[in-house]
């Protein structure tokens, strides 16, 4: 069986303007042990994918559809109380920003102690010594002096560090990380992407990361899902994604992104115009008006979503060419520019 | 080799921590701490660091808009270092900035047409057709429809704010642009395109940059030269393609390193440098070379004696008692003043 899957997830707004369609159809599994990364730009849905997953979002505004199976339950239906007794235990989640996420009054100990204490009928004093075990795991030196520090005691990476202890406090199997590292800096980025590689596989958990950074899922991910306007638009392994594209907006972020391993290009390869408003998404599909392949599929863009079809060994694109047309335009047009 | 437009020798800002009712200084923090390096004209300079490495506020010394502790300023051959706000308002024309944040260094109240014609009403300049054919001019320039003239920057998406931006620096033909983080803030496709425009913009005016960001590999795209700082100090500078290639500061080395690359199949195999902790606090920063604490080549004299700026290769300096990729010659190396 499979540990998650999402099943037709939509995740709707309604505002004074209109629906906001943040998530539009999502589906995908994940298995135990399994590393999954969310690419998209700002409001393509891949945040509020993580918060529905958490039940984090309030009743009365999200009208959420779909199902969220999670080790055999299903979760958009289950009671507010149930989803609540999973969180911290079953799923937990590491947050960009780790100095809004942690209470300020509080020392990073008590958060640590008091989220394994509400999931574990331990006394204070076991509960303390699993927070100073865990925040040593996480690489924070002299943890037993550390665990008494408030946030704002912390530098950047060490507050990161220390909310992933929380995050692994209770061994939860499903760790979502949404941004992990943009706020950090590239060195320490690079030792909280260390840690993450390290600690799920000691931990064996699933972890679903979501970021725009696609170095970040390159280092880290087995499957990687891109959202664009609130639907996948393709889905792949690592090496499908960075080898075998298909999808024009995946085309489109390669040749967006300088890379230090190749050539210095002439010109970056850039999508035009902005992501869409999530209240008037495009007809048809919602990338066609950047798309420089539309004017290909004959008018079909701007009138018809396109299927999600699997081109082969379950690789998804959502695109109107025929596979044969995105294979020639990858190879022949795209390709050659990107390592030009 | 072409003059310089732009000069830095020396420059310094602490700024004072103060205690207490009487606000006595107890100390200060040395966010810029000795730096000099030229601008060529034409060229593009990238300043790259961590976060507190000092070159926001090398940026925003450069352009005067805060006052230097120490050191000089040479722009076009004035001496701007401590000029009166009404004498370097006429060199202001000339140096314009690009902020990173497109959101909070536009005024709401104002109207596109108000806020990329201030630079004329401010510096007083008549235009031959009036300034709204000057603006809306500009704003074809930069890509944006010269008919937006009246709209609100919250009628814009990040990108075309920061295109507003850019073309308000534009306005007055400047010389010389500091770009702060100009694409940090927007998404992966609207920095390309943002990238793509600054560079056509350069061709097409003959502007010269000095770009300011934290993303190596965006500075790597538009920098001739690079210069990489840390905790204050420059620890290297030197042409893009020798910096890159064969980096020889430690530091340099390590940053490169931890740049994740969008290659699944170079997860493994890839060599790394993993620096351990944190950049230490400008406050009090180690003595000596100030990269000592995280080196790991680091010895004895790393921590009595600081290295200078040396130029090892052919327009490449680097300040490291031990640097790698050096060219083999041992010769005593000329210092850069």
């Amino acid at each position: 069986m499979t540990f998650l899957q999402l099943n037709d997830l939509k995740v709707h707004f309604p505002t004074d303007d209109g629906l906001v369609k943040s998530v539009d159809g999502l589906s995908f599994q994940l298995e135990r042990g399994k590393t999954l990364g969310i690419v998209g730009e700002s409001g393509s849905g891949k945040s509020v994918t993580s918060l529905s997953v958490l039940g984090l979002h309030k009743g009365g505004r999200a009208k959420i559809s779909g199902e969220i199976w999670l080790d055999g339950e299903e979760l958009v239906s289950a009671s507010q109380e149930h989803v609540r007794s999973l969180r911290g235990k079953k799923m937990a989640m590491i947050f960009q920003d780790p100095l809004s996420a942690m209470h300020p009054y509080y020392t990073v100990g008590d958060q640590i102690i008091e989220a394994y204490r509400i999931h574990n009928a331990v006394s204070k004093k076991v509960a303390k010594k699993h927070a100073i075990d865990m925040l040593g795991r996480v690489g924070i030196p002299q943890p037993d002096r550390r665990v008494d520090s408030y946030p704002h005691e912390f530098s950047g990476g060490m507050r990161q560090r220390a909310m992933i202890a929380m995050a692994l406090s209770c061994d939860p199997e499903l760790l979502i990380a949404d941004e992990p590292t943009t706020a950090l800096d590239v060195t320490v980025q690079a030792q909280i992407l260390d840690l993450m590689r390290d600690l799920q596989r000691d931990f064996n958990a699933a972890l679903i990361i979501i970021t725009h950074d696609l170095g970040v899922v390159a280092e880290l991910s087995d499957d990687i899902l891109v959202m664009y306007g609130g639907k996948c638009i393709e889905y792949g392994t690592a090496e499908d994604i960075f080898e075998r594209p298909e999808h024009p907006y995946t085309w489109g972020l390669l040749g967006s992104m300088p890379r230090l391993d190749r050539e210095v290009t002439e010109r970056l390869l850039p999508i035009k115009g902005s992501p869409p408003s999530l209240i008037n998404v495009p007809s048809g599909c919602a990338f066609h008006p950047r798309c420089a392949f539309e004017p290909r599929t004959g008018g079909k863009g701007s009138t018809l979503v396109p299927d999600l079809v699997e081109t082969e060994g379950g690789h998804l694109v959502r695109c109107h060419l025929s596979r044969e047309e995105r294979r020639d335009i990858w190879a022949t047009e795209i390709k050659p520019k990107l390592e030009s | 080799m072409s003059e310089s437009i732009l000069s830095v020798q020396g420059l310094e800002k602490h700024f004072p921590v103060t205690k207490g009712l009487f606000k006595s200084q107890v100390g200060a923090v040395k966010a810029v701490d000795g730096i000099s390096f030229d601008v060529r004209k034409g060229e593009t300079l990238g300043l790259v660091g961590e976060s507190g490495c000092g070159k926001t506020t090398t940026g925003r010394l450069i352009t005067r808009l805060i006052e230097p502790t120490g050191g000089k300023i040479t722009f076009e051959g004035h001496d701007i270092t401590h000029m009166k706000q009404g004498k370097l308002r006429p060199l202001r024309r000339d140096m314009q900035m690009i902020f990173q944040d497109p959101y909070s260094s536009l005024n709401p109240r104002h109207t596109v047409g108000a806020i990329v014609g201030a630079p004329f009403r401010i510096q007083g300049i008549q235009t031959e057709q009036g300034i709204k054919k000057a603006v809306q001019d500009i704003l074809e320039l930069v890509g944006l429809n010269p008919e937006h003239y009246n709209r609100y920057p919250h009628e814009f998406s990040g990108g075309q704010r920061q295109r507003i931006g850019i073309a308000r620096t534009l306005a007055l033909k400047p010389k010389l642009i500091i770009a702060d983080e100009p694409v940090s803030a927007l998404d992966v496709s609207i920095q390309a395109q943002v990238v793509n425009l600054l560079e056509d913009l350069q061709n097409e005016l003959d502007l010269t940059y000095v770009v300011i960001a934290h993303d190596l590999s965006v500075v790597r795209h538009i920098s001739d030269r690079v210069a990489v700082m840390y905790l204050g100090k420059i620890v290297e500078v030197g042409e893009r393609a020798g910096l890159y290639s064969a980096p020889m500061h430690p530091y340099t080395n390590a940053l490169l390193s931890a740049v994740p690359i969008p290659d699944p199949k170079q997860r493994e195999g890839r060599e790394r440098i993993r620096l351990t902790g944190d950049v230490p606090s400008p406050l009090n920063p180690p003595p000596a070379c100030r990269f000592h604490t995280r080196c790991w080549k680091a010895q004895e004299i790393c921590k009595t004696q600081e290295p200078p700026l040396a130029e090892l290769a052919p327009g490449h300096a680097v300040a490291c008692h031990f640097p790698e990729n050096a060219p083999s010659k041992t010769e005593t190396p000329a210092t850069v003043a």
